[in-house]
């Protein structure tokens, strides 16, 4: 069976359990909400401190979303022990790591997505104007985000401490994400807005290293 | 019709009904032209399973202590042993979940030796666990992983399996809401799914009430008589131990008894059954 085939089924598998339930999505949308309404109401920004700090503010906050969201992405495979099952099956390794990725990186999008709103209302930041490149911002933070986690999570799951291991693998590992994500959204909130070259160029790299590596090892993170 | 050429024309796993029209009967690639019959290695036969040392590390622990041994074709192999024996861990070995930390582990088919790539859509396996998911029905879970084995037309293979396992009628019920015994005949019908040429089955009869255990006893007399390797861990004697034609006993990972391919398991079964009926008074 052809990668993307496999990666293609496990990730209709995810979308499918998790759109059935929506407990992740749920909890993690209200989960940021609070983070970002408890920033909005500790600093009460003007609109130029806004536009400096609320980029910061706003990646934290899908940072700390991304720890609570990944969690569960290799946790849901203990319970009857599916993830022997998926490695039963003749598929690559890697196509089990890619299809939680890539539900990983939609269900962190969509988070993302409905959040962007309320955090430009809250912080007085005009986000309509620049859309289009804060979503290509948005989606290579993500992609990082989501190919880390989805990699630590697997390597949380089958760890005693497990709940607290991965925040504490994730966090420091993402860093490079948080800076260049946020220096890039800073930028296109700036007057005149620019999209640096140099960020995006970054976050394209962290995510090529991070997949290459994930591909290149996926089947040892999987094993017992 | 245990053991005849007709009866091991059929896969290992079509045990109970011929094919539905429009489903495709699944094709192993055997790379032999041998005959049909299961123990000369046919493209219908099971597997042998050859351990040369293998040893199993966990950290300090030792779980598996240099066990060689050939399991041919068509075999029905008891692996009996107190818990922490070993079972589990040769079990793993042999699915290709767990790597030895010494020894070979070759699998051919006749005379034919399959490469890892090759064997794992021959494999089925029943665990612990029943590795299937709580938030999907039975039908979606069997056509998931008949989309991952690549089979043609899955849903209705997932349809096709659900039946002789007797949970057509659940099919749409999530298997959250299935009783033990219900869960376990899932995780059979999942195993068989790709007509596994072996079979391994991790203490199948763990958890099912007396009924279930004689429907699982009578489906592993009809896979064995279809030609299918079988090893299963088992404890004490069950009705799953009816078809067992070879009897292995582990202690602290090592073979102690093996009744050999042509030997009479039941002494070994015996011996295991007083054994941890010792054991057991003991405690």
């Amino acid at each position: 069976m052809s990668l993307v085939h496999a990666t293609a089924t496990i990730l209709a598998k995810e979308l499918r359990t998790e759109f059935r339930s929506r407990e992740l999505l749920g909890t993690t949308i209200v989960f940021v909400l609070i983070v970002i309404v408890l920033f909005s109401f500790t600093f009460n920004p003007t609109s130029s401190e806004s536009r400096r700090f609320g980029p910061g503010l706003l990646w934290l906050a899908f940072l700390f979303a991304g720890s609570l969201m990944l969690q569960p992405s290799f946790l849901r495979e203990q319970t009857n022990d599916t993830l022997a099952a998926l490695r039963l099956a003749p598929i690559d390794p890697f196509s089990i790591l890619a299809g939680k990725m890539a539900a990983n990186f939609l269900f962190l999008l969509l988070v993302e997505l409905i959040l962007l709103p309320v955090f430009a209302v809250l912080y007085n930041i005009a986000i309509f104007p620049i859309l289009a490149p804060l979503v290509l911002v948005l989606a290579l933070g993500t992609i990082g985000l989501a190919t880390t986690g989805t990699v630590f999570s697997a390597v949380a799951a089958q760890a005693r401490l497990r709940e607290l291991l991965l925040p504490l693998l994730l966090l420091p590992v993402l860093a490079p994400v948080l800076i260049a994500s946020t220096e890039a959204t800073v930028g296109l909130l700036r007057d005149p807005s620019e999209l640096s070259p140099v960020w995006l160029t970054f976050l394209t790299s962290f995510d090529v290293v991070f997949l290459t590596a994930a591909w290149l090892f996926g089947e040892y993170l999987l094993e017992e | 019709m245990p053991g005849s050429a007709a009866a091991r024309s059929n896969y290992c796993a079509n045990w109970s009904r011929a094919e539905p029209s429009g489903v495709s009967t699944p094709q192993t690639s055997s790379p032999t032209n041998g005959p049909s019959d299961g123990r000369n290695g046919g493209p219908n036969s099971g597997l042998t399973v050859r351990f040369s040392g293998i040893e199993k590390r966990y950290g300090m622990r030792m779980a598996l202590r240099g066990v060689s041994l050939e399991i041919g074709a068509g075999e029905c192999v008891a692996l009996v042993g107190h818990n922490g024996s070993g079972k589990t861990t040769l079990l793993k070995i042999t699915a290709l979940l767990a790597r030895p930390s010494k020894g070979q582990l070759t699998f051919s088919s006749g005379n034919s030796t399959l490469s890892s790539d090759d064997i794992k859509h021959r494999i089925g396996m029943v665990a612990h666990n029943i590795l299937v998911y709580d938030e999907l029905t039975a039908e979606e879970n069997l056509v998931f992983f008949a989309k991952l084995f690549n089979l043609p037309d899955p849903v209705a293979r997932a349809r096709q399996s659900l039946e002789p396992v007797g949970l057509s009628r659940r099919a749409s019920d999530m298997v959250r809401t299935f009783s033990r015994g219900m869960r376990q005949r899932l995780a059979i019908a999942r195993a068989l799914l790709a007509s596994p040429q072996l079979l391994l089955f991790d203490e199948p009869a763990a958890g099912l009430d007396p009924e279930g255990q004689q429907w699982l006893g009578a489906t592993l007399s009809k896979l064995h008589a279809q030609g299918c390797t079988i090893i299963m861990s088992t404890h004490g004697r069950n009705e799953t131990q009816g078809s067992v034609t070879r009897a292995i006993r582990l202690e602290a990972g090592e073979v102690t008894h093996d009744s050999g391919p042509n030997g009479d398991p039941y002494g070994v079964l015996a011996l295991a059954a007083v054994r941890e009926t010792a054991e057991g008074d003991a405690r």
